[in-house]
């Protein structure tokens, strides 16, 4: 039998608890992507049900369909040109009144539309009773009660649409939003100008286009001149007129007027449909509120929640991280001695293995996390967050949720960068993404600790504290410049719902906190073993054969020397003679290490680069260092360990930093440019995947780099002058 | 009077909503319309952004974008 087909799309408000009803729908076979060109998260599931195979399609959670987010622009353009076969809005049933908004504008566009009553039980206890008959009557559409979170009604829901569709009966837009007589005017004839006007190309509902022209709709003005190329001009000319018309005759803009009408329309509906039962209600959700967003304990409240995520994610991390590394080594050894000698055995174990290894390592950390930031967010916590911080928030142009994304920072930059899908505005997006990185991340702290333990001893703390502090005060300053520059622009309006705390459920808990992780990796897994496979052939070629064979022939001669005298000295002496065997081996290993290092390509490239890194202050060693540390930063400390030829020995690297002839104002520019320089690669390769472009991880690297050094030549020359 | 002067826990009627482009729109689309009854729930321990009750749903809004939004009836 062939299986029928269709599609659905899932439209209605955030908060609506459509992303519940998505997932009870679809279950763990989703898949979630980007739509084509901005970063706005796409989900899709393919569902078996009662014979048919049907293509679930999640749009973004809106308020309206204006052109002004880029979630309303995609999930209009959605049902416009992929013409889903029907349009399920979910309605929040204890919020009807606002929910409709976005249902008369989805109502508009034409299709095909089944309206779901979510959240009826809630609705009930609120006192409000909801007559489905009459709505549905009123609306001339099917009308479905559903309780998505104890996922009752789902088969109903999808019973109706089947329905809905089998009957190949069009729920033609009749009982729709009747406009007053001279806005109703209008619409006809700009409907008729585009009906006259259509060709092919053009295949939007007239009446739908005719009332976005009214409204100034600079998306549709675009399409109607790009496609009705001949007359596109005249018609927005006429539009203008009309729109000058309806101004003179209101006083204000049509899209205002008619935004006021959409309510009146709405209001006529509740009045007929929504019985309010006078029972008096408590508002659990009120009275949490009174503490969690009270004015003296909202902010001490808010610290322990972020405390106690931290503290979690890296106390209850560091075990799974230690097996991620234990299993890492262990395979690795295993594979070192199962593979013959030789590049590949170097590239697998060196290069892949440890690249790997290292992305690998932060998936515990990433996985509890993100479980926080999901149990923030569907509890509507995340929203009560924004509420506090936006204040601080506002100083440097962003939002009050950029300020979750930015703490993260201070763990690790990849969830980080992700979790800005937070933001709702684009602008704000890529603004936290650029200035994230300046949040010290934790894999720093090891680079801090040990150039500030060397050569500030007592002060370290102090120093360490200055440092942080001070990547704090260069992002935001960064954030107040790009915003008074690249990104200008009014901010995003803090127009924000604070939606009743929910108890959230451990199914989208997890799809959530999977996804996300999914995402770091599965998507990077590519460009990280990319890479590291490059880092590796920068730092083991070109081969120095010459050098290696000298190495080994004084190993040799070294090794024959002791067994010689061993073998012509009294047993007493062995154990000395053997202790003093070890140490001119390890003393030449470490050697023959350090001429490896600056044999590579990458220690040609450290040293040709080291006349950039003199003015700060920084040798050809710490230069190379630093470019190892673009694969992490933690590389930072074990290539320092190589070049400085540390010896075996406890604090081996501090005495050998001393002795290299490091000043403590040296070392303290290299602690600011590990601050301030091109984050890590994962974090880079999150950062284009999450702005979608290009241009901005480029401009992200340049500006760090730049940044990192306008800064230590600073501290670097102005200590100079002082000392 | 303007929504930003009106205390913690008062009532008032909307009389107009200022502003311009997009986020006098968004408020609107949001509910708070000329005629509706709003409620000033309280404002955030840093002063600025309030939270308001309007058709029953909880929103937040900046004190500067509340100067928008002219009240009468304070109650």
């Amino acid at each position: 039998m062939q299986q029928k087909c269709f599609s659905i799309a899932l439209a209605g408000n955030p908060n609506s608890g459509k992303t519940t009803i998505f997932n009870n729908l679809t279950g763990t076979r989703q898949k979630v992507g980007n739509w084509a060109g901005v970063t706005v998260e796409k989900k899709e599931g393919r569902i078996n049900r009662f014979g048919y195979d049907i293509r679930i399609t999640d749009l973004p959670g809106t308020y309206s369909l204006t052109p002004f987010s880029i979630e309303e622009i995609v999930a209009r353009d959605f049902v416009l040109d992929e013409e889903p076969d029907i349009v399920i809005n979910i309605i929040d049933s204890s919020n009807l009144e606002r929910s409709l908004y976005l249902a008369t504008q989805v109502r508009e566009l034409n299709c095909n539309v089944l309206f779901v009553l979510n959240m009826a039980d809630l609705a009930r206890q609120r006192g409000i009773k909801i007559d489905d008959k009459k709505l549905s009557e009123l609306l001339d559409l099917p009308v479905v009660f559903t309780v998505g979170n104890r996922n009752k009604g789902m088969d109903i829901l999808v019973t109706a649409a089947i329905e809905l569709i089998e009957s190949e009966k069009r729920t033609p837009a009749r009982r729709r939003v009747k406009y007053s007589k001279d806005i109703e005017k209008s619409i006809s004839a700009i409907e008729a100008l585009v009906e006259a006007r259509s060709d092919d190309n053009f295949s939007y509902d007239a009446r739908w286009t005719a009332i976005k022209l009214l409204e100034d709709d600079k998306i549709v003005k675009k399409r109607i001149r790009e496609k009705i190329i001949d007359r596109g001009d005249e018609i927005i000319e006429q539009v203008e007129k009309h729109r000058e018309c309806i101004h003179a005759l209101y006083n204000d803009d049509p899209e205002i007027i008619m935004t006021d009408e959409r309510y009146g329309f709405i209001q006529g509906i509740i009045k007929e449909v929504v019985t309010l039962s006078s029972r008096q209600r408590v508002d659990i959700s009120r009275n949490i509120d009174l503490v969690l967003t009270n004015r003296f304990c909202g902010f001490p409240i808010f610290i322990f929640f972020i405390w106690a995520m931290f503290q979690l994610t890296f106390s209850a991390g560091a075990y799974p991280m230690e097996w991620i590394d234990m299993g890492v080594n262990l395979f690795s050894a295993q594979m070192s001695a199962l593979l013959p000698d030789g590049v590949i055995k170097d590239l697998f174990i060196n290069g892949i293995l440890t690249g790997l290894g290292s992305v690998i390592i932060f998936l515990p950390n990433i996985l509890i996390l993100f479980f926080f930031i999901a149990i923030f967010e569907d509890t509507g916590y995340m929203a009560r967050s924004a509420f506090l911080m936006d204040r601080i928030m506002h100083l440097i142009g962003l939002h009050g949720k950029s300020f979750i994304p930015m703490l993260i920072g201070f763990g690790c930059n990849v969830p980080a960068v992700i979790s800005a899908r937070t933001l709702e505005s684009e602008k704000d997006r890529i603004l936290t993404i650029l200035i994230t990185p300046f949040m010290s991340c934790s894999a720093k702290l090891p680079v801090y600790i040990m150039l500030a333990g060397t050569f500030f001893k007592e002060q370290a703390g102090t120093v360490i504290f200055i440092i942080y502090l001070a990547g704090i005060i260069l992002g935001m300053l960064t954030g107040r410049l790009f915003r008074a520059t690249l990104l200008a622009g009014k901010d995003a309006p803090f127009v924000m719902e604070l939606p009743p705390y929910r108890v959230p459920m451990l199914k989208s808990l997890i799809i959530h906190m999977w996804d996300r992780s999914k995402m770091f990796l599965k998507k990077m897994g590519g460009v990280i073993l990319a890479g590291s496979v490059i880092i590796w052939v920068l730092s083991s070629f070109p081969i120095d054969t010459e050098g290696r064979k000298a190495y080994l022939a004084e190993k040799q001669s070294v090794m024959t020397f002791y067994t010689d005298q061993t073998a012509s000295s009294k047993a007493d002496k062995h154990s000395l003679l053997q202790a003093e065997f070890n140490e001119k081996l390890a003393k030449i290993d470490a050697d023959q290490a350090v001429k490896r290092v600056e044999y590579s390509l990458m220690g040609r490239i450290g040293k040709f680069l080291s006349p950039v890194f003199e003015p700060v202050g920084i040798d050809w060693r710490g230069s190379i260092a630093l470019l190892t540390g673009f694969v992490a930063k933690e590389v930072v400390i074990s290539s320092m360990s190589i070049l400085y030829a540390v010896e075996k020995e406890e604090d081996a690297l501090e005495h050998a930093l001393v002795k290299s002839g490091m000043s403590p104002l040296s070392a303290l520019s290299m602690m600011f440019f590990v601050l301030l320089y091109v984050p890590c690669l994962a974090t880079v390769t999150t950062t284009f995947r999450e702005t979608g472009s290009l241009k901005w991880m480029m401009f992200g690297i340049v500006y760090s780099c730049s940044l990192a050094w306008l800064v230590c030549f600073c501290i670097y020359q102005g200590g100079r002058l002082l000392a | 009077m303007q929504l930003n002067e009106v205390k913690e826990s008062q009532k008032a009627t909307i009389t107009r909503v200022g502003g311009n482009g997009a986020l006098r729109r968004r408020i609107l689309e949001m509910g708070i319309l000329k005629g509706s009854e709003i409620y000033v729930e309280k404002y955030a321990p840093l002063r600025d952004p309030l939270e308001l009750v309007i058709k029953g749903c909880h929103v937040s809004l900046r004190v500067e974008e509340a100067a928008n939004i002219s009240v009468n009836n304070v109650r």
